[in-house]
């Protein structure tokens, strides 16, 4: 089976904050993506966990995407300004995938 | 005083505020007791939408007149003003507390806590005390100006803070807001034959739904009051009662120059000595992201909500019925 070569962006950050990313990945032309709730974790700002909170304040998202290595740079200038300041990690992985043209 | 002590003690052995002090201590005690983020939702949800309709179908009972227009305005006013107030008491009583920290924490204490009112109204009502139907309209208008004044301070203090359409919509269309003003309204357009289609789900197991969600806001306050740490300095607790009172005095005046009947005075009370931790932290959270959640979040649902659930309402009502003789 044929594999290409691509990157996997992770982006936890505050659910409030989700239109702004994904406003962010549409400006850098990405249009597949997913994202997911996170139950709870720990960080630089405090233990937090989603169960029992009624507003999205305290609430954390991970949104994910796989895109062409070529795409990383523009995804990552569209992403920051967005990140800035608010509690969240990015990660990028280098990983295959199947179907590049869909990518 | 007997008045004040007497509903005290009433309030305190009420079932509301008896599982708002078991989820605290089962919090605190670090209990796994724990409601999934959907129930926590969904019966906020439910709540809004009670609380709503019977404001609305209120209102059709009782006619709607100018009365309602000025309140709604001076919820509006008191909501602009009391994040000044709030500002500068925070930054007396608290020195180490930044520009941006006690903007943040002054919006939360111009809005409202709308389950404090919620449990208000539930409180007056075991208390047969009455209040205007269009308190629920005031409560709804007083969400969203003090995130302005809040924006504005940080502003001017070089705090920074931005205002863009992503805060507006986050503001005004908020779900809690569209809830509770659509049913208010759907209330008021169906009346009397709307509530008795719904009643049955929104009038009996009400107080059974405010049990449960005030459990849940109690093991959130007390999970947050664990993790809090060094955000929690004396200065810091003593703005956390003593904004409330202050809050309540201009409530107090404003329902006195209004007319309103006890149970209004002491609603418009109520709402101006509570703080908001469901629409404005998540303003915050996009407006002033420096702004620290652990301060603002400890401040409104861990110290303001218990003190206003447990001393602060009955004191609130009796004075009401003191000054207004109702």
């Amino acid at each position: 089976m044929q594999m290409h070569e691509a990157r996997r962006v992770e982006v936890i950050i505050e659910a409030v904050m989700e239109k702004q990313v994904i406003r962010a990945l549409k400006e850098a032309g990405v249009t597949g993506f997913t994202i997911l709730p996170v139950l709870g974790g720990s960080g630089r700002s405090g233990q937090w966990t989603r169960e029992g909170n009624v507003g999205r304040a305290s609430g954390m998202i991970a949104v994910i995407c796989l895109i062409a290595p070529a795409r990383l740079d523009a995804l990552l200038e569209a992403l920051f300004p967005v990140l800035n300041d608010h509690i969240g990690v990015v990660s990028v992985t280098e990983t295959s995938i199947l179907r590049a043209e869909r990518f | 005083m007997d008045q004040i002590l007497s509903l005290a003690g009433q309030n305190l052995l009420s079932p509301v505020i008896l599982f708002f002090a078991l989820g605290l201590v089962a919090a605190l005690a670090r209990s796994d007791l724990t409601f999934p983020e959907a129930i926590a939702k969904g019966m906020s949800l439910y709540l809004l939408f009670a609380i709503g309709f019977k404001g609305g179908a209120s209102v059709a009972d009782h006619g709607a007149d100018f009365s309602l227009g000025v309140a709604v305005l001076a919820g509006v006013v008191l909501s602009l003003l009391l994040p000044l107030v709030a500002f500068a008491l925070l930054r007396i009583l608290a020195r180490g507390v930044s520009v941006t920290d006690a903007a943040a924490v002054a919006g939360h204490y111009g809005s409202i806590s709308i389950v404090t009112f919620v449990a208000a109204t539930s409180l007056l009502g075991a208390a047969g005390m009455e209040f205007e139907g269009y308190m629920v309209a005031v409560a709804a208008a007083m969400e969203a100006p003090a995130i302005v004044s809040a924006l504005w301070l940080a502003m001017r203090g070089g705090a920074g803070g931005k205002m863009d359409s992503d805060l507006w919509r986050e503001i005004l269309l908020n779900g809690s807001i569209v809830l509770l003003l659509g049913a208010f309204f759907i209330g008021w357009a169906t009346g009397e034959r709307g509530m008795e289609e719904v009643a049955p789900f929104i009038v009996a197991p009400f107080k059974g739904v405010l049990c449960l969600f005030l459990l849940d806001m109690g093991i959130v306050a007390g999970r947050g009051l664990r993790q809090a740490g060094g955000v929690v300095t004396p200065g810091v607790v003593a703005f956390g009662v003593i904004m409330p009172l202050v809050g309540a005095a201009f409530g107090l005046a404003a329902g006195l120059v209004l007319g309103l009947s006890a149970g209004g005075v002491a609603v418009m009370m109520t709402l101006s000595a509570s703080a908001s931790y469901i629409a404005v932290p998540a303003a915050m959270r996009v407006a002033l992201p420096k702004a620290n959640p652990a301060l603002y979040l400890t401040l409104a649902l861990g110290i303001t909500f218990p003190f206003n659930l447990t001393l602060g309402i009955p004191l609130y009502m009796g004075l009401a019925q003191m000054l207004t003789g109702g």
